[in-house]
């Protein structure tokens, strides 16, 4: 407990402990607040109950096994956590990605990133008292997880982007099912903008509260839609392409006001583009072709082959037993997670488990900005500004 | 050094920090982004400690990786807190995990283990499975022992 200078003359402040079981942390995050009466003096954020060691259990996995931990770090975007894995291995094997299975990926990224998009925007409402917001979100959320089941198997932990390209051919009928998606979701977007856009309770609560500078920002390494906010238009799918994004029309928004409404009008906006480039992908992909790289001892053979050819038979065991051995290097690659830059780096010692995988985890280098917002600010905003962050605890902590 | 296109510089260890204010700070480079900062324990090869920072061009949209090699006898290095303040939580984790001290780092503390853990679990000399099983899932948990020493009680 410290002593600062109040309104009142020198007084005591009080230390308040935020969580870690608090609804609108979004998971298992503590912050101890210092208060001066309902403003925040000083903010520490206290992590590390969600750890889970995902970095280092990738060591005792083979390449392709360590696909399946990756879903489990950041739960609302699996999908963009299996591709950037997927890429940074295929970076140090100098894997070439068939067009069509790149293209299912940018559709399948695209689709997860709406999906994020809702759950962060309904939970966000629901903290700041708006409840009605989240049963809609949720309704649509459910149509993207179907299309996901579709296409994996699995609703959330879908491990469907693998090493080389994707898991599955597309299956059919999945051409209607997304059309579907795509013909309802503008309207819904739509409505929740009538429920929220100009809704003076929620203007209210957000505009003009944690602001940041974009010299600050970009100092504190944020990136994503906190950073865009603040004005500096840094997206990686238009920086630094990858997974054939240079082909797609498509506008970043971007606002200057870095407050938690300009995040959430940057959030909604976003959604948007993500359905166009979703129809542009749509008429890329091809309704025959590969969907994984042409690669012998690294992808594993189609099942006939298997019961025909001797050697197919071999890599298929080579595969599932041994793995395969990347030549020793590193490899760095990031991509736009619906919460910021995602990267991977991979570092290979020449033996089929990796040496090091690490994240970059921009729900974790965001929240590091968190005091930056809040110190100054009422109590009740900082539930406002964990919020626009969009943070993912399973992802702060791996 | 190149490799699959990224381009890495090794940097000596007493050079680090005003090589990534050069990086910053040179109208040239603007270098303005620190995306990620990670190590490498190559153990038992000597230096085995290579720490690796990702370095992002906005301006110019460009990568750069820094590297810096360390020995397991005296793993210290100048923290870049006072080039990129967002280094802050990288250098922290990179403490915890690896027990890299950064000299100049505000508040060098573990970021994700608990104050009291013991040793540093992304070594390669620290086995996956842990040295012994977590307190208060065996013992402890059931001979009532934690109850006595909950302040709960």
């Amino acid at each position: 407990m410290t002593t600062v200078d109040t309104v009142t003359g020198a007084a005591k402040t009080m230390v308040l402990n935020m969580g870690p079981q608090h609804p609108s942390t979004h998971g298992v995050l503590r912050i101890l607040l210092e208060l001066d009466g309902e403003t925040v003096v000083k903010a520490v954020p206290d992590l590390g109950y969600l750890h889970t060691g995902i970095e280092k259990s990738c060591e005792d996995k083979t390449y392709s096994q360590a696909i399946t931990l990756t879903d489990r770090m950041d739960y609302l975007n699996p999908l963009g956590n299996n591709l950037v894995y997927c890429m940074a291995v295929e970076k140090l094997l100098g894997l070439e990605v068939p067009k069509r299975a790149q293209y299912i990926r940018v559709m399948m990224v695209e689709l997860q990133r709406i999906s994020s998009h809702l759950v962060w925007l309904g939970t966000h409402a629901i903290d700041l008292g708006a409840m009605s917001v989240f049963l809609y979100c949720f309704r649509e959320r459910e149509e993207i997880l179907k299309i996901f089941e579709m296409f994996a198997g699995q609703r959330m932990m879908t491990s469907y982007i693998r090493i080389g390209g994707v898991a599955l051919d597309p299956p059919a009928g999945w051409r209607q099912a997304v059309q579907k998606f795509l013909n309802m979701m503008p309207s819904r977007v739509d409505e929740y903008e009538t429920l929220l856009t100009e809704n003076p309770i929620w203007i209210g609560r957000t505009k003009g509260i944690g602001c940041i500078s974009p010299e600050d920002a970009v100092a504190l390494s944020m990136t994503g839609p906190t950073l865009r906010a603040a004005g500096v238009a840094y997206d990686n799918r238009k920086v630094f392409p990858y997974s054939s994004y240079e082909e797609f029309t498509f506008d970043v928004p971007t606002r200057t006001e870095s407050d938690c409404y300009a995040r959430y009008l940057i959030r909604v906006a976003e959604m948007r583009e993500s359905l166009k480039i979703i129809k542009q992908a749509m008429e890329r992909i091809t309704d025959e072709g590969p969907v994984k790289a042409d690669a012998p001892g690294i992808i594993p053979p189609q099942r006939e082959k298997m019961k025909t050819e001797m050697e197919a038979l071999i890599y298929h065991f080579k595969i599932f037993t041994e793995g395969f051995s990347p030549q020793p290097g590193e490899a760095f690659v990031a991509v736009e997670s619906p919460r910021g830059e995602l990267g991977c780096f991979v570092a290979s010692d020449g033996s089929p488990k990796p040496l090091r995988v690490h994240f970059r985890s921009p729900s974790f280098i965001n929240l590091q900005a968190l005091p930056k917002l809040i110190e100054g600010q009422l109590i009740a905003d900082v539930v406002a500004c964990i919020g626009t962050i969009d943070i993912v605890l399973g992802e702060v902590d791996r | 050094m190149e490799f699959r296109g990224e381009t890495t510089i090794v940097v000596p260890r007493n050079l680090l920090r005003a090589a990534a204010e050069r990086c910053r700070a040179d109208a040239k480079l603007q270098f303005n982004l620190l995306s990620d900062a990670t190590c490498v324990d190559r153990y038992p090869v000597e230096p085995r400690f290579e720490l690796n920072y990702q370095l992002v061009a906005i301006p110019r949209r460009d990568r750069l990786r820094l590297q810096v090699r360390l020995t397991g006898q005296d793993p210290v290095v100048d923290s870049l807190v006072p080039v990129w303040p967002g280094a802050n939580w990288l250098e922290r984790e990179i403490f915890d995990l690896f027990g890299i001290r950064f000299s100049g780092h505000p508040d060098l503390r573990r970021i994700l283990l608990p104050e009291d853990w013991e040793g540093y679990p992304l070594r390669r000399d620290f086995p996956v499975p842990g040295f012994r099983d977590v307190p208060n899932s065996g013992d402890v948990f059931n001979s009532g022992d934690l109850f006595k020493k909950s302040s709960l009680r």
